[in-house]
């Protein structure tokens, strides 16, 4: 494989390493706030890779201000509006992990998820 | 284009509508108006049903005003519309046979949230049974996920709050994957609807530019639904949820949620990649393969386990691995017999978890089996609701679980080679299993209870829920009597799904 190929395609190179680290975080961090951040990484790399894919160089962002609608004249607007759903994904997932990681640290008093395992599996089911 | 060509949209507003106003009403209205939407979306699937079955193909229908490569569109059709049918009839039986046993979990002025999130998982599976848009199924996945949360973990205890936990975990990194392979798909292709999304696959397929890409995208969305779904060596987040949720949300969890996942893999393989391309990448294999090891560990585990509960939830696991077997024998006879499992299982799974959870109340909420015995005599309805479902999964002919495994036995047999001895073993060593477990469990719900052991008096379960579950019974009785009909549903819709 031809190695410039990774860097004529620098934005999807960087968003697969990018996707690697945050779903590496997200899944062997056994603390739980790094997780959660680690789950961010991974849904800003897809959204990199997302809005790369529909960037084109030299051209404007698609709101027809003087008159010119030529499909030439824009990027391609479909990524950006995938983007923009995602994100609103992300942030209720993160605030749902958020609220989860609350309600166990009030009741165990740590962040360590194989802890909180232990803990748990002493109490009655 | 009649009225009843509108129903599955009008099941899927109605759902998202209700969720929205359930928010205000105080908790005996909301659950009043819960069960009146789902029966609502129970019927109009059904009237569905009956129009696919007079159409000769499936029908798009378009959302919004703009047409089919722009705009976004559902496509009706026979296997969709049966499996919306399907799905809402377990709903609704299990919400009027369970929904007092989320009473106990759930505050009075929290109630009408859970009934919103009841609402918003069915809009998910009906949405995800009907799209015809991957990035439509993306957003709906992430909703269900949300939901099925949020029924889980209305249980305060510290056992759900780390399954749940664990849950989300495993979830969010299959959506990440999910997310991923559908971004990589746009980017290849340059479309996120199914028609011509498959028309530019196959034009890949033809000329091999970007062959490569296109296998990590097959992968990806295979095993970020995979993982979501419980398959075998991902099911590590399903015992403990489906154990330690209210018995309400595990039956709709474990019966309809997970299932829904599935559908959308199946959806996935015939509608955007072509069944022939998932052979030749071998994916199928893989499946069979975890499907294999499913059914059979998932039985083993299933068996060391103390906790009634936890067996059920393994369960689980074993089935999941038959669909998945199914869909691995990579036929469309397999994949029939796994969308017939898809339907039984349902049915079955939800009546276990309910039954159990009424075995259990009467045995003072002592879940292990030491303390069930004679629970089958204290609650004779959930006794013998369980004992006909269990029958079911161990595979006793004239209920549904008898007809899958023939279907599949038969549609391996027509493979040969490998295939078939693999599949006629599985099946041999997963009916002993089974039949191990949940017999074990049958004689000891029937078997004299301990002389030391006293059991509280418990209020006795409403009739209205025994006659519920009474009725389910007879669905799962019909499945395996009365299969014929609705295989030859799935098999004509299989056909016409492309």
């Amino acid at each position: 494989m031809p190695w410039s190929l990774l860097y004529e395609n620098l934005e999807q190179t960087v968003a697969v390493i990018l996707f690697g680290i945050g779903f590496s975080i997200l899944l062997l961090q056994r603390n739980l706030i790094r997780k959660i951040i680690g789950l961010n990484i991974m849904d800003t790399a897809v959204y990199l890779f997302l809005a790369s894919m529909g960037y084109i160089s030299g051209r404007k962002a698609p709101i027809v201000v003087d008159g010119v609608t030529e499909v030439t004249a824009y990027i391609n607007p479909i990524p950006a509006g995938l983007v923009l759903t995602g994100i609103v994904v992300s942030v209720s997932f993160t605030a749902i992990m958020l609220a989860l990681t609350v309600r166990l640290y009030r009741r165990y008093h740590t962040l360590d998820i194989d802890e909180i395992a232990m803990l748990a599996r002493g109490e009655d089911a | 284009m009649t009225l009843v060509h509108n129903f599955p949209f009008f099941s899927i507003l109605l759902c998202m509508a209700a969720g929205i106003f359930t928010s205000v009403f105080k908790a005996r209205v909301s659950k009043i108006l819960t069960l009146m939407v789902v029966g609502t979306v129970l019927v109009l699937s059904a009237l569905t049903l009956r129009l696919t079955l007079q159409l000769e193909d499936a029908y798009p229908f378009m959302m919004g005003h703009f047409p089919a490569p722009w705009g976004n569109e559902i496509r009706i059709g026979r296997l969709e519309a049966l499996m919306a049918t399907g799905f809402s009839a377990v709903m609704f039986i299990s919400l009027i046979a369970g929904f007092r046993h989320a009473e106990s979990f759930v505050s009075e002025q929290k109630f009408n949230l859970y009934c919103i999130m009841v609402d918003l998982a069915l809009a998910a599976v009906l949405v995800l049974i009907f799209t015809n848009d991957l990035f439509t199924v993306y957003v709906f996945i992430e909703i269900m996920t949300i939901a099925s949360c949020a029924l889980v973990v209305v249980r305060q205890n510290g056992h759900t709050l780390v399954a749940i936990t664990r849950y989300m975990i495993m979830h969010l990194f299959g959506s990440g994957l999910l997310l991923m392979g559908i971004a990589m798909l746009y980017g290849i292709t340059g479309h996120l609807l199914m028609v011509p999304l498959k028309e530019a696959v196959q034009q890949i397929v033809e000329t091999g530019n970007h062959l490569g890409p296109l296998t990590v995208v097959i992968a990806l969305i295979t095993a970020g639904l995979a993982i979501k779904s419980a398959m075998f060596p991902f099911h590590g987040w399903a015992p403990d949820t489906y154990a330690f949720a209210p018995p309400v949300s595990a039956a709709i969890l474990s019966g309809i949620i997970s299932k829904a996942y599935i559908f959308v893999l199946i959806k996935f393989f015939y509608r955007v990649i072509g069944l022939e391309v998932i052979i030749s990448q071998q994916i199928t294999q893989f499946l069979f393969v975890c499907g294999v090891a499913g059914m059979i560990i998932g039985s083993i585990m299933a068996i060391s386990q103390r906790d009634i509960r936890r067996m059920i939830a393994y369960s689980s696991v074993a089935q999941i691995g038959y669909i998945y077997m199914g869909l691995g024998i990579g036929t469309r006879a397999g994949v029939e017999a796994a969308l017939f499992q898809m339907l039984v299982h349902a049915a079955v799974k939800s009546l276990l978890f309910l039954s159990t959870y009424e075995l259990i109340n009467v045995s003072g909420d002592r879940k292990r089996f030491h303390y069930l015995h004679g629970a089958g005599y204290r609650n004779v309805p959930a006794g013998i609701v369980f004992t006909l479902a269990a029958m079911s999964m161990v595979g006793i002919p004239f209920t549904g679980g008898f007809i899958v495994k023939l279907n599949l036995a038969i549609s391996g047999i027509a493979i040969g080679g490998w295939v078939r001895v693999m599949v006629l073993l599985a099946l041999a060593l997963s009916t002993l299993l089974n039949s191990v477990y949940f017999l074990h469990t049958v004689v000891s719900i029937y078997r004299k209870p301990a002389e030391d052991h006293i059991y509280p008096e418990t209020p006795k379960m409403p009739a209205y829920a025994g006659v519920t579950l009474f009725v389910s019974m007879l669905l799962v009785v019909y499945l395996g009597i009365g299969s014929e009909p609705i295989l030859r549903v799935i098999e004509t819709g299989l056909k016409t799904f492309s």
